[in-house]
């Protein structure tokens, strides 16, 4: 590439010195570039051969017997029937929790509390909690809801130990949805003699949907995959029923029965037949493992095109 | 009005009709460049005499940065830029924007000062030492001569010399571009450029960095990007007017000043644009 | 003037008032969980710690509290926490920087726009799976490399432990990279240099405080990590920094004394809230710097 006459007319003393520094740091670059991208490749490879495997040994044992069983002695009867089921509960009673009072956190943080140590308090106490390791909610949700509160080991228990967990998500996912609404639109809504909470419920949180939902998606696909909190209030055992219907037949149609009852949960599932010795139940924990990462990877595919799509649309 | 002299791109002419030919260290020719499908230099040919000051002036988008830009080939840093034409580096004549050229090796022999002064966070000594590293000084008795010579050379010395090791983001900002265009010419560089060095700084800093350039002179040839008459007046021999992305005129900034040839240079220097 | 709407402005009224009220909990609520985790892991363990001589916490080699002749070495538990995260930080702390500079310095625009999303996957995956990937896949292989490699052992646990934060140190750190300003940069590249040289020389030490923010917060994400070690690395405790060797870390003892019987009050129970309390003062003090760091970083630039 470089001509012999390249060097010779660059006018310097040290001029073979410099383009030999030249080339070498060329060259340098070259060669990270190329390192740069097979690393990347290779850490995502890493999820690629994560899913083929599972798919693998797991595939095999997905159909409507599996989906549609509970779990058993013997493993090519099992199914995930109570586990589903159990999962979808404890997320109903995580996002009822979690979601308003993550959100209104979150306004209150960006949109109404002063600028002072109180609020600062509350703020590093944020950010610590978002860094607390999940079993340690676990070991909360024991002491206090589970004999304090005497909610004992039930989908209502394991539920709010998921809600404290993701809790700081939600407020991070809403303050920073609020943060990117220009000033200049509660000032018009002031300026037609709003209050600050008709300010926030007619405009701030319709234009800030779209940040606070992907933020929601997030925090119930971290949710879904948690186990070590659910195992320390003890839900690993074993399930083959599924709680009571919270809708009844006839009056008052409506039940709560099931916030108390004992459960079991997919990546519980999971964990219970990983721990056995035999290849028909890792192959059971195989197809669970598979489902949980079809619905968090999808889950999380869907907030990136979420935020992709909010940022797209809102040019302020 | 007089009768005008004809402009000229190279050379000038003085009033006994003489030929004073400076030598020539820059030599540009038709380039053109472009930002993506954006042209902003068309067809700019100029010559840059060795071991003067020349400045560029001009309203401002008009092109100035961007032209001082390709000389040390800073665009390339950016992916869709594309320049024409030719940039030549004299004695030598070697074409710096030609197929195969290095833009590594074109940036070690033209140092830069920017708009804004940009310290690395190092310490002032590791600063002015980057550069002399890059280009394999490695002994630390050269380097401390060099440090120091760079450092006198930009009237910092007496003012760091006890704290060559401390951050350089302590100084204040007019010593803090003093420490760049130390940097810039601690490995005696062909060409300096200075894109408006003093724009972010207070009326004394700039008296002195303007005081530096015309000493710099002796040693170095510059090129000076500015938006102030006054300082293009103060320190240069040569000015380039440029407007819309073309050189309109260049010559003697004396001459230039109080009689200019093209009635644009007239206007934008009499303040009726720009 | 016209008249204004005074009864409806006086309904304004109370709702706002009111919506104050519940915001205000609400903000506090966070303040309310963290209060619960500590008071729970203060009273629970107190028992613990109140029969358990201090000395023997340092003293003692093994950790054995369920045994008819205790033995409390929580070193035996923190070995375990300390081999793991070792291994992981090996993996995550290398590759996760060179990623970061590779995305921040290199790597098109459109490129990083696309892989920065998909590498945060990694740490959106179940731990469970991860546990999973690592006893069932990983061990095996390395034990073709390795035969004499127990079914658990804490080097295949850590390696994947260190695939999974590697999204906290390539994320927040190319964050922190990309906000070293271009300027910066270009007074670099002006003198000669290359680009890995700037990255390293002028932009890596630019962003040290908010690579070093995003290192503290990997590790104590590492220290509190629970299924992974739980199910790869062994659920006994076992006083070794050989990383080929199965232990328990603090976390896999909660999980292991969690899995059996565990009447309220028992010595178990108050055992795995002291292990936990240990475990929160570890976390509390890496967050603590980590946003210490991060905050000095944004103040910084
Ligand atoms: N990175 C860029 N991409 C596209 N256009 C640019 C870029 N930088 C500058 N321009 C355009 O090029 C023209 C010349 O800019 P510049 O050289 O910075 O002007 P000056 O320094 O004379 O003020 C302006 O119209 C500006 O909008
Ligand atoms: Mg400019």
């Amino acid at each position: 590439m470089l001509s012999v006459g390249d060097f010779i007319v660059l006018p310097s003393q040290n001029l073979r010195k410099q383009e030999a520094r030249a080339s070498r740091r060329r060259s340098i670059d070259r060669w990270f570039g190329r390192i740069g991208l097979l690393s990347t490749i290779g850490t995502l490879g890493v999820l690629a051969i994560l899913l083929l495997n599972l798919a693998a040994s797991g595939l095999a044992r997905i159909d409507w017997q599996f989906l549609l069983s509970f779990p058993s002695r013997r493993a090519a009867e099992a199914g995930i029937l109570s586990a589903w089921v159990g999962t979808i509960l404890l997320m109903i009673v995580t996002a009822s929790v979690a979601v308003p009072l993550g959100v209104a956190a979150g306004i209150y943080l960006e949109e109404y509390a002063a600028k002072n140590k109180w609020t600062d308090f509350i703020e590093i106490n944020i950010a610590n909690l978002a860094g607390v390791p999940s079993i340690l909610y676990g070991l909360m949700a024991l002491g206090l809801f589970v004999y304090q509160f005497r909610f004992g080991q039930s989908v209502l228990a394991g539920g709010l130990a998921l809600a404290c967990l993701v809790l700081p998500i939600v407020i991070v996912a809403t303050r920073e949805a609020l943060r990117t609404i220009p000033a200049a639109i509660r000032e018009a809504a002031f300026a037609l003699g709003a209050t600050r909470w008709q300010a926030v419920w007619h405009h701030l949180l319709p234009y800030s949907t779209g940040g606070i939902a992907t933020g929601v998606i997030l925090a119930m696909s971290r949710a879904i995959g948690e186990s070590a909190p659910l195992i320390t209030i003890g839900a690993l055992t074993f399930i083959a029923f599924l709680p009571p219907a919270p809708i009844l037949a006839q009056a008052p149609f409506m039940s709560f029965d099931w916030l108390f009852s004992p459960f079991t949960a997919l990546p519980i599932q999971m964990f219970n037949w990983v721990s056995r010795p035999g290849e028909e139940f890792q192959s059971n924990a195989a197809a669970a493992g598979l489902f949980l990462m079809l619905i968090t990877l999808g889950m999380n595919g869907v907030a990136i095109l979420l935020r992709k799509h909010a940022q797209r649309n809102i040019k302020w | 009005m007089n009768p005008i002299p004809a402009v000229q791109v190279s050379g000038e002419k003085d009033i006994a009709g003489v030929e004073v030919k400076p030598e020539v260290k820059v030599e540009i020719q038709n380039l053109s460049f472009f930002y993506g499908r954006n042209q902003v230099l068309r067809n700019v040919s100029l010559d840059v005499p060795a071991y003067q000051v020349t400045a560029m002036i001009g309203p401002s988008g008009c092109g100035k940065t961007t032209l001082l830009r390709c000389l040390n080939r800073m665009h390339d840093l950016y992916p869709g830029n594309r320049y024409e034409g030719s940039v030549r580096l004299h004695p030598g004549g070697t074409d710096i924007l030609g197929p195969g050229m290095d833009p590594i090796r074109v940036r070690m022999r033209f140092g830069m000062v920017f708009q804004k002064p940009n310290p690395f966070p190092k310490s002032i000594y590791e600063n002015v030492a980057y550069g002399l590293r890059l280009q394999g000084m490695n002994k630390r008795r050269d380097l401390d001569e060099r440090v120091e010579k760079a450092l006198r050379e930009s009237a910092l010395w007496d003012e760091v010399k006890s704290r060559l090791h401390q951050l350089a983001h302590n100084l204040s900002g007019g010593q803090q571009q003093r420490l760049c265009i130390a940097r810039a010419i601690a490995t005696d560089p062909d060409v300096v450029l200075f894109d408006e060095p003093t724009s972010a700084l207070d009326p004394i800093a700039t008296s002195k960095i303007e005081e530096l350039i015309v000493e710099m002179k002796k040693r170095v040839t510059v090129i000076i990007v500015t938006h102030n008459l006054q300082q293009a007046g103060r320190i240069s021999d040569r000015t380039a007017f440029m407007y819309l992305g073309e050189l309109i005129e260049f010559g003697e900034t004396n001459r230039m000043f109080t009689n200019p040839a093209k009635p644009q240079t007239e206007d934008y220097i009499s303040g009726r644009f720009g | 003037m016209g008249t204004l709407p005074a009864n409806s402005r006086r309904l304004d009224k109370w709702v706002e008032g009111g919506m104050v009220w519940v915001l205000r909990f609400s903000g506090w609520a966070s303040v309310l969980v963290t209060f619960g985790i500590v008071v729970t892991l203060v009273t629970e363990s107190a028992p613990f710690f109140g029969h358990v001589p201090f000395r023997r916490l340092f003293t003692d080699t093994m950790w054995t509290p369920l045994f008819a002749e205790p033995q409390y070495g929580i070193g035996a538990l923190l070995a375990g926490t300390l081999v793991t995260t070792g291994v992981a930080l090996c993996v995550a702390i290398p590759l996760g920087t060179l990623l970061a500079i590779y995305l921040s310095e290199f790597a098109e625009p459109r490129f990083r726009e696309v892989v920065k999303p998909m590498l945060e996957l990694l740490s959106a995956v179940p731990t469970v799976v991860y546990g999973y990937f690592a006893l069932l896949t990983l061990t095996p292989l390395l034990q073709k490399i390795y035969p004499d490699l127990p079914q658990f052992s804490m080097l295949s646990a850590g390696l994947i432990m260190g695939i999974m934060i590697i999204p906290y140190v390539t994320s927040l750190g190319e964050d922190s990279m990309r906000s070293v300003p271009m300027l910066l940069r270009e007074g670099a590249f002006a003198l000669g240099d290359g680009k890995l040289g700037v990255a390293l020389r002028v932009v890596f030490p630019g962003a040290f405080s908010g690579l070093a923010s995003a290192y503290v917060l990997a590790i104590s994400r590492a220290v509190g990590e629970t299924m992974i070690v739980a199910i790869a690395a062994g659920l006994q405790p076992r006083f070794t920094l050989n990383p080929l060797e199965s232990a328990a870390t603090v976390t896999a003892f909660i999980v292991q004394v969690s899995l059996g019987d565990l009447p309220h009050g028992s010595i178990g129970y108050q055992s795995i809230f002291a292990a936990g309390a240990v475990l929160f003062l570890m976390t509390l003090g890496f967050n603590l710097a980590g946003h210490a760091l991060r905050r000095r970083f944004h103040r910084a630039s």
